[in-house]
């Protein structure tokens, strides 16, 4: 563990990209943290090849949307079909719906009204390489989310085409990427009736003003507004409204947290005495422009950036600690795109004197919602959003 | 034999350019861990644990590969990949 973190420290400084990087040289793979290409993404961290798993570098974060070549790219299975989007369907269906219903991409886009959300697009497990202990699992740097503008038709406009039947529980989502073998349970997902009418939740085929990338979901995926990117399937092939609890191993068994360490889950269907399936995204927040050991010349102000969010109910203040958390003042709100974006925000840092800084961010959502001064442990590593701590040097 | 094409190909049809950068050790038990893990993953899901797992986590991992994701590992094949990933990957 001394081993780990000294190697950290010491790369810091000459690294040029932030956490994942650092992450990689960590694991050994130093030689191999190259930003190999995926095509149409650009100087993307790669954990690994197949199935893709690459992380945004942090510094791409300065900006109110991330652009679609630098949006993170996640995937459970290596089998990830380029869809003609003319040939593409998405099938309506389930024991607790009316009429099933096939509908074509121009179809969805003509037939409802077209809306469009900024969303922050969230991995459950952002950040858990900086668990302590490690938690097993993709070794995540800060870097596995993404802000965007989603433009799509609202699920619930859909389903209603359809008919959904009072018996309805659940709606089950599933996506065209699979597992090598027949035997791997295909990603699976469903989400909770209320969450997928709630008239945030979408099927997207736009982001940020073009049709979404193929690492992101086209022709559509689903924008669940406020939860995790576990809920956001991707290359969307097939909707079911069911009566009873999904119980396949992405529901039952994976991305599931403690109940007792975690706000309720509002997914009762899906929970046992213990666990529930992790849900809304939790309060945090994160510095752009600086890192971990970093040098810099004095000067009369530094503008500390960052970005700060949660899980909807929007970001009420950013308070930074230039002092190891002695004293905090509040950082400068910048544009609100609506409570599930990220918010952007800024501190003009005065140093009195040369030194070493102990520079501390912490994020309070609208609820009253704050990060804790460690991260919450949990088996598989989710909802790291201890406030994040950094020394910096001016001389 | 013809399931046997059938995930060589499949491999085939998968595997990136880019894996080719990603060696395991040349020890015993490498052949298996290649042939079987890299059916349907990188390699570099391997080394990326290797800092933390130790000889009961990566029995949990391949566990967890057989049980839970379907790989086709009898039990020799799986001994012989924990002991590889245990001695040359443990922590």
């Amino acid at each position: 563990m001394v081993d780990r973190r000294h190697f950290i420290k010491q790369s810091a400084g000459s690294l040029a990209a932030l956490g994942g990087l650092a992450l990689l040289q960590r694991s050994g793979l130093a030689a191999a943290a190259d930003t190999t290409a995926l095509s149409g993404k650009e100087s993307l961290v790669n954990l690994t090849d197949r199935p893709p798993n690459y992380e945004t570098p942090v510094n791409y974060f300065d900006a109110p949307f991330t652009p679609n070549k630098h949006f993170f790219v996640r995937y459970h299975h290596a089998v990830i079909p380029e869809i003609n989007a003319s040939e593409w369907r998405l099938r309506i269906g389930g024991d607790a719906l009316n009429s099933p219903l096939e509908f074509t991409l121009e179809q969805l886009r003509n037939d409802f009204e077209q809306v469009e959300i900024a969303a922050l697009c969230l991995c459950s497990g952002n950040r858990r390489g900086l668990f302590e202990p490690p938690a097993p699992g993709l070794q995540w740097g800060s870097g596995a989310m993404g802000n965007a503008l989603w433009r799509g038709v609202r699920l619930k406009d859909v389903l209603a085409r359809a008919g959904i039947d009072k018996s309805a529980l659940e709606v089950s989502l599933a996506g065209a990427d699979s597992g090598v073998l027949p035997t791997t349970p295909n990603f699976v997902k469903s989400l909770p009736l209320a969450k997928a009418l709630d008239e945030n939740t979408l099927i997207a085929f736009e982001m940020n003003g073009e049709a979404l990338p193929h690492w992101n979901g086209f022709p559509a995926r689903l924008i669940v507004p406020g939860w995790t990117a576990t809920f956001w399937l991707k290359h969307l092939t097939a909707l079911n409204v069911i009566a009873k609890p999904f119980d396949g191993f992405w529901m039952k068994t994976a991305y599931r947290i403690p109940k007792d360490r975690f706000p309720s889950g509002q997914f009762s269907s899906q929970e046992t005495e213990t666990a529930m399936p992790i849900t809304e995204i939790v309060v945090n927040s994160l510095i752009t422009n600086l890192e971990d050991g970093q040098s810099l010349p004095k000067a009369k102000t530094i503008d500390i950036k960052g970005v700060a969010w949660d899980g909807g109910n929007g970001i009420a203040r950013v308070d930074i600690s230039i002092d190891g958390g002695v004293n905090w003042q509040q950082a400068t709100l910048k544009q609100d795109y609506g409570r599930f974006s990220w918010r952007q925000w800024h501190f003009a840092f005065a140093p009195k004197q040369p030194g070493s800084y102990r520079i501390m961010a912490r994020a309070t959502s609208a609820s009253g919602a704050t990060q804790p001064l460690e991260a919450i442990s949990n088996p598989s590593g989710y909802h790291h959003n201890a406030v994040q701590k950094m020394t910096i040097h001016l001389a | 034999m013809r399931t046997l094409v059938l995930l060589l190909s499949f491999f085939a049809a998968t595997a990136t350019a880019g894996e080719n950068r990603i060696f395991l050790k040349e020890r015993p038990g490498k052949n298996q861990v290649v042939a079987q893990c890299a059916v349907c993953h990188s390699l570099d899901y391997i080394t990326q644990h290797a800092t933390f797992l130790d000889r009961a986590g990566w029995e949990k991992t391949v566990g967890k590969m057989i049980n839970s994701m379907g790989a086709p590992i009898n039990d020799a094949d799986k001994r012989i990949i924990i002991d590889y990933l245990a001695q040359n990957y443990g922590h």
